[in-house]
């Protein structure tokens, strides 16, 4: 099987790094966001954030496809 | 008409008119065993969307999150992590399953095990541990049927009686449908249950607190602490935040019906298009949150968080409103249920069954067989649900703590030669024996640690080591790894392009 580039993976992991691991960082009320507790906020903003990095993937690995087939 | 007996008739309506759209989707068509359980792989970006966006959202999402933010609060923020995540790893690993259902025939997650590993014992395994862990989802989705109708009905009708109809509904709906009439009828529950969720995550805050940000103040002077972690828990901290985050999104492609929906794709970019537009979908759940954070002050000192929603719901709007949520939720619950059922029957006639007591049954029989499982895990999942008490989260997480553990298997299976079949086995055997053991022992979390993810790493662990011990992998000349003749003695018989 093709394994996935590097830039693919590493954006791939930016989600991860975002809202799973850096979670002692961002889990606390203050400041609010639109009204919301921060963490609830930082989660949000993230949710929209992760499509990004995928649809950036996803446009890296396309190419690369293409790029393989025709070669 | 009383209260009870409109919100009932308008529940009742809509499953009524959500059955009759399941039943014209699967109608004109000749049900094979192909078209019931994938559709006869035919799904393009939009229908597949829909049948992963349905088992999204489930019972779980709508009663089960508010219910753990209403009861626990901050940690109950871990759902919105993993399911965007769940979909960045999807990204990497369903196309080239995909790409094998498609060389190989492949329809359940256990096919994929047997013909990449070429073990019977694991295929078997697979099957085995699949079928285990959908239980407590299935009796999570009748649970939650139970709570909507006992609420709805103000308390008339209990849960028992209440849960026994929805399953004979839910046996009849899978019956005659398959996989196709599933994927349209998500679509009316979707579209009731974001209508649901705009109303009551907006609607309720605005009407006792003016509004959502004076609602999250008017928390955040009340109890601060609820709202980070460990929230109103003593052990749900960081470490369980993380833990539990990688174990689930890992595992959510690894449910035997996520992963089995990948085969009714058109085509791998389908999957991967469906990838960067799924995580926004989570964002319709962050109204669910609004709500469930609202009843904390609204409706406080319930025993169940889980009825949280619906008795906030009861109190604020007339009855026909909640009799909307309700149809909304009971279809929530029955969707999901029903591809469940779909997906456990299938595995259970066409992997367990047919290779170890008969070989020589056709395609049909198996197809009948599966449906008279459905009737079977239909009565298994009642009775549990009946009694039980579990929260709704918490059968949810007992279920990824199983299947979680499949995923070594299949990433290593996708993407490393020189894994062994032997080794999976063995991995797979300590995962789940080691999740089932500190579950039973009540000792999840294990120092602030989920339970399952320590499972999944010593899993991941013996696999590896194992793996590295042996020789590599026999390969055939074209540098691809040999299919091995005759596993299970079903492989499958149609090689269609």
């Amino acid at each position: 099987m093709r394994t996935p580039s590097a830039a693919a993976l590493l954006l791939a992991l930016l989600p991860f790094a975002a809202m799973c691991f850096s979670v002692p960082l961002w889990d606390r009320i203050e400041p609010r966001l639109l009204g919301l507790p921060f963490n609830f906020a930082w989660l949000i903003g993230w949710i929209v954030l992760s499509s990004v990095c995928m649809w950036a993937v996803y446009r890296i690995e396309t190419r690369r496809s293409r790029g393989s087939r025709a070669a | 008409m009383s209260a009870a007996a409109v919100c009932l008739a308008i529940i009742f309506s809509i499953v009524a008119i959500g059955a009759t759209i399941g039943f014209l989707a699967g109608m004109n068509r000749r049900m094979d065993l192909e078209q019931w359980t994938v559709g006869g792989r035919g799904f393009g970006v939009l229908l597949i969307f829909l049948l992963m966006a349905g088992e999204v959202y489930t019972t779980f999402a709508f009663l089960g999150a508010s219910g753990w933010l209403y009861a626990r609060g901050g940690p109950a923020l871990y759902i919105l992590a993993y399911l965007t995540l769940a979909y960045v790893v999807s990204f990497f690993i369903l196309p080239p399953i995909w790409e094998m259902g498609r060389v190989h025939g492949l329809q359940t997650e256990s096919d994929f095990f047997g013909v990449r590993y070429g073990n019977r014992y694991l295929a078997g395994l697979v099957c085995l541990v699949g079928i285990a862990s959908f239980v407590p989802y299935l009796q999570l989705q009748l649970t939650g049927l139970g709570i909507i109708v006992s609420v709805a009905s103000y308390d008339s009708i209990g849960r028992a009686p209440a849960m026994a109809v929805a399953v004979a509904l839910l046996v009849a709906f899978v019956f005659n449908s398959g996989v196709r009439a599933v994927a349209w009828v998500s679509v009316v529950k979707d579209v009731l249950m974001v209508c649901a969720a705009l109303a009551i995550g907006i609607g309720v805050p605005y009407i006792h607190f003016g509004g959502i940000g004076p609602m999250f103040t008017a928390l955040a002077h009340a109890r601060p602490a609820h709202l980070t972690m460990p929230g109103s828990t003593t052990q749900l901290g960081h470490a369980w935040f993380i833990s539990t985050v990688l174990l689930t999104s890992l595992g959510f492609y690894m449910w035997p019906h996520t992963f089995g929906a990948t085969f009714t794709a058109r085509s791998a970019d389908a999957l991967r298009r469906n990838a960067v537009v799924m995580p926004l979908y989570t964002l319709t759940l962050v109204f669910i949150f609004f709500a469930g954070f609202t009843a904390v002050l609204v409706v406080p000192g319930l025993t169940n968080g889980d009825l949280a929603l619906l008795i906030m719901v009861r109190r604020s709007f007339p009855p026909w409103f909640l009799g909307v949520v309700g149809g909304a939720g009971a279809l929530t619950a029955m969707v999901p249920a029903s591809i469940f059922l779909l997906t456990a029957a299938t595995l259970f006639a066409k992997n367990l069954y047919r290779p170890l007591c008969a070989p020589r049954m056709t395609d049909d029989q198996v197809a009948r067989l599966s449906r008279a499982m459905v009737v079977v895990l239909g009565l298994v999942s009642l009775s549990l649900a009946i009694f039980s008490s579990a929260t709704l989260v918490s059968l949810l997480l007992t279920g990824y703590a199983g299947v979680s553990q499949f995923f070594p298997g299949v990433v290593l299976g996708l993407y490393w030669r020189r894994v062994r079949s032997a080794a999976v086995l063995a991995g797979l055997i300590v995962g789940v024996t080691s999740a089932v053991f500190l579950m039973l022992t009540h000792r999840d979390p294990l120092f602030g640690v989920s339970a399952g993810f320590l499972a999944l790493c010593l899993n991941f662990l013996i696999v590896v080591c194992l793996s590295l011990l042996g020789p590599a992998a026999a390969r055939d000349a074209r540098g691809e790894l040999a299919r091995p003749a005759g596993v299970l003695g079903d492989w499958p018989q149609k090689q269609q392009a």
